[in-house]
């Protein structure tokens, strides 16, 4: 529609002199009418942007507000009390924020070399009828519903881990002397080290799909200059390639750990839910989203159900750290290149 | 042009479609525990009578936040409200059905019913004071039978339960050092062991887990083939979960003792009694806003009460003994009335 309108305004600016007062009149009506639609597309925008801003101004406000009576009563106590006492009416949030931060960062330690590891693969060395069936698959893997990884990690990985990795690296780390107290105790199958790898698997597509697109978007007359400088594969993607994307790169990790640290079903099945900080990995634990979703519907009392709000409030500033985080190393490497 | 006349036929048809042809359903919300046989009976209600039944089981402390907020007719509760708090919010409170809560254990070599527990060892393994399945406190129980020296793998519920409020009732009543260490609520600060979502939660760790114990509803148990174990009651007598000793726990339970009938049936007297048996309970407006969805919603559970019972023993639930429920119906009469001071309901 508004193509074919356009054109009538155009064809009427290029007769110029030759107009009639009549196609003066349309010409106005016209412009008018573009100007309105105009407006009002401005305005559309504008609206929606705001929406964006309304709807988080409005999370944040009734998370505090939520949130109030807990922090009123425990105050900074709440960051640094393990006590997660529903009977006595004690709550800390230690146990819930330090397996959020373990789980995330066994997750990161192995998805973003992997992922990246896949992404320099495809791009680089990967014969070409080899490409799009990698590439389907990590796809698919994003699309997996969190609770099937849930399932999957409850039924199939956790027993796989109890039998044979758990005692292998229980046999393995006994000895080490600093070591041996992450992998101690008895091998449940599921806690803090299988959460951690059903989180890689989960977040592994999000840096392996962007990586690659951002890898592919190296200017091939780079790379062949590097190569032609003598330069290995190796030397191309860690002197070329990664500096080109770092932004691109550093995005889809930033991506994948706020997934990361708000997964909630997938974790709940294998953590183990146990309120504990335990130094060992293989011990069970919890994280804040996985005890929000365990707690919330059977919290009787105004203070349980605000201690639980304010878990909730706590998630929702380590993961606007986290982003902070992210833009301010981008800057920093931005200032860096550029001086 | 075509177009929009489909649409908005469509949209009229739509409109059209969600006009309910009942014009209201009873409305109820809260425990997940009996969410299977409130199901069934809600089935046969609506064959039998054309009314239907809507219950969001979305657990008892979402049960009694909603009758609190006055979304829904009726709420359902695993852990009953003290007389204080009733008073103070005008409800009504009784029970509906029963149900039994067994420990589960996983040992190579034990088969259900074949390992005999108590509940001051019980206690000790959830607190983590017996660590091996070949402790002597297990041994004495079970002279006979051949125990590893395994460790134990503690698996409780990590969600907020009514499961969880009677078994840790139980522990309380039976163990100083639970009942000062841990007490008793919906949920607990469990000092050992993994939690697992809801009773199949449970059940799938134990199922799995060499060396675990659990304690799941009955019905979870033998569905999931689950080695259940027998109990030491509080005659000194070692009984088998059955229905029979449900029944029997419930039968000595002295439910005028406590207002709205909140008698937690865990450790009752009485020779054949399961120990830990668990009640869960309806919560209503003494006087309520609405009064003839109030009067549809007694209407059913006097349905149930009268007609439920065999529907009930189907599910491994216990249906209310008859003296019980003559009482509760007597009860509705007395206390739930409407603004005209008449009862809203009377069963008789």
């Amino acid at each position: 529609m508004s193509s074919s309108r356009r054109r009538i305004v155009a064809d009427v600016a290029l007769q110029g002199g030759a107009v009639s007062v009549a196609e003066e009149v349309d010409r106005a009506k016209v412009l008018d009418r573009l100007r309105l639609g105009d407006t009002t597309f401005r305005w559309l925008t504008r609206l929606a942007a705001i929406a964006v801003l309304i709807i988080l101004g409005g999370i944040i406000v009734s998370l505090v507000h939520g949130s109030w009576p807990a922090l009123r009563t425990f105050g900074f106590s709440f960051l640094v009390t393990e006590t997660w006492n529903p009977v006595t009416e004690k709550f800390g949030a230690v146990a819930p924020i330090y397996g959020t931060l373990v789980t995330s960062a066994i997750a990161m330690l192995i998805a973003v070399p992997v992922g990246l590891f896949i992404a320099i693969f495809l791009t680089e060395l990967c014969p070409m009828w080899l490409r799009r069936p990698i590439g389907i698959a990590i796809e698919l893997l994003a699309g997996i519903p969190s609770i099937i990884y849930g399932i999957w990690g409850l039924f199939v990985f956790a027993p796989f881990l109890q039998q044979y990795v758990q005692p292998f690296l229980i046999d393995l780390f006994g000895p080490v002397p600093v070591l041996s107290p992450l992998f101690e105790g008895p091998p449940y199958g599921i806690g803090i080290f299988t959460a951690g790898l059903i989180l890689a698997i989960m977040v592994l597509p999000f840096v392996t799909s962007i990586s690659r697109d951002v890898f592919d978007a190296v200017p091939p007359v780079l790379k062949e200059a590097a190569y032609g400088l003598g330069c290995t594969t190796w030397e191309v993607a860690r002197y070329v390639v990664l500096p080109y994307t770092r932004v691109g790169v550093i995005g889809g990790v930033m991506l994948g750990l706020g997934r990361a640290l708000g997964e909630t079903m997938a974790v709940t099945f294998v953590i183990g839910n146990a309120h504990r900080v335990s130094a060992s990995l293989l011990a069970p634990g919890t994280t804040i989203s996985a005890t929000i979703a365990n707690e919330f519907t059977e919290a009787v009392g105004d203070l349980y159900t605000s201690s639980l709000i304010a878990l909730g409030l706590i998630l929702f500033v380590i993961t606007f750290i986290v982003l902070a985080a992210a833009r301010l190393m981008l800057m920093r490497l931005n200032a860096r290149i550029g001086s | 042009m075509k177009h929009w006349t489909a649409l908005a036929a469509a949209v009229g048809l739509l409109a059209a479609a969600s006009v309910p042809a009942v014009a209201a359903d009873i409305s109820g919300a809260g425990a997940t525990f009996p969410y299977p046989i409130y199901a069934k009976w809600a089935d046969a209600y609506k064959k039998e009578t054309g009314n239907g039944l809507n219950y969001q089981s979305i657990g008892s402390g979402g049960g009694i936040k909603q009758i609190k907020a006055k979304t829904v007719t009726f709420g359902a509760s695993d852990a009953p409200l003290s007389g204080k708090e009733l008073d103070s919010i005008g409800l009504a409170q009784f029970p509906m059905v029963m149900g039994g809560i067994v420990p589960v254990v996983h040992i190579d070599g034990i088969k259900p019913g074949e390992l005999t527990l108590d509940g001051p060892t019980v206690a000790k393994i959830f607190l983590g004071d017996i660590k091996k399945w070949d402790d002597a406190a297990i041994k004495k129980l079970n002279p006979s039978a051949k125990l590893p020296s395994q460790a134990i793998a503690v698996v409780h519920r990590s969600d907020g339960s009514g499961t969880t409020y009677n078994f840790a009732y139980y522990l309380s009543d039976v163990s100083p050092a639970w009942k000062s260490k841990v007490g008793f609520s919906t949920s607990v600060q469990w000092p050992v062991g993994i939690g697992a979502k809801g009773n199949e939660g449970v059940a799938n760790n134990v199922g799995q887990t060499k060396g675990s114990i659990g304690y799941v509803e009955y019905a979870y148990a033998l569905q999931n083939k689950l080695t259940y174990t027998k109990m030491v009651n509080k005659a000194g007598k070692t009984v088998s979960p059955t229905s029979e000793a449900f029944q029997a726990a419930a039968a000595n339970a002295d439910w005028k003792s406590q207002p709205g009938y909140g008698v937690i049936l865990a450790n009752q007297p009485g020779e054949k009694s399961w120990p830990m048996t668990a009640a869960t309970w309806i919560l209503v407006y003494k006087k309520p806003v609405d009064q003839a969805a109030t009067a549809e919603a007694l209407k059913f559970f006097a349905w149930a009460y009268k007609n439920g019972g065999k529907m009930a023993e189907s599910l491994d639930y216990v249906p209310m003994p008859q003296n019980v429920v003559a009482d509760i119906e007597n009860y509705w009469k007395s206390e739930i009335k409407g603004a005209d001071g008449k009862p809203v309901f009377s069963a008789m």
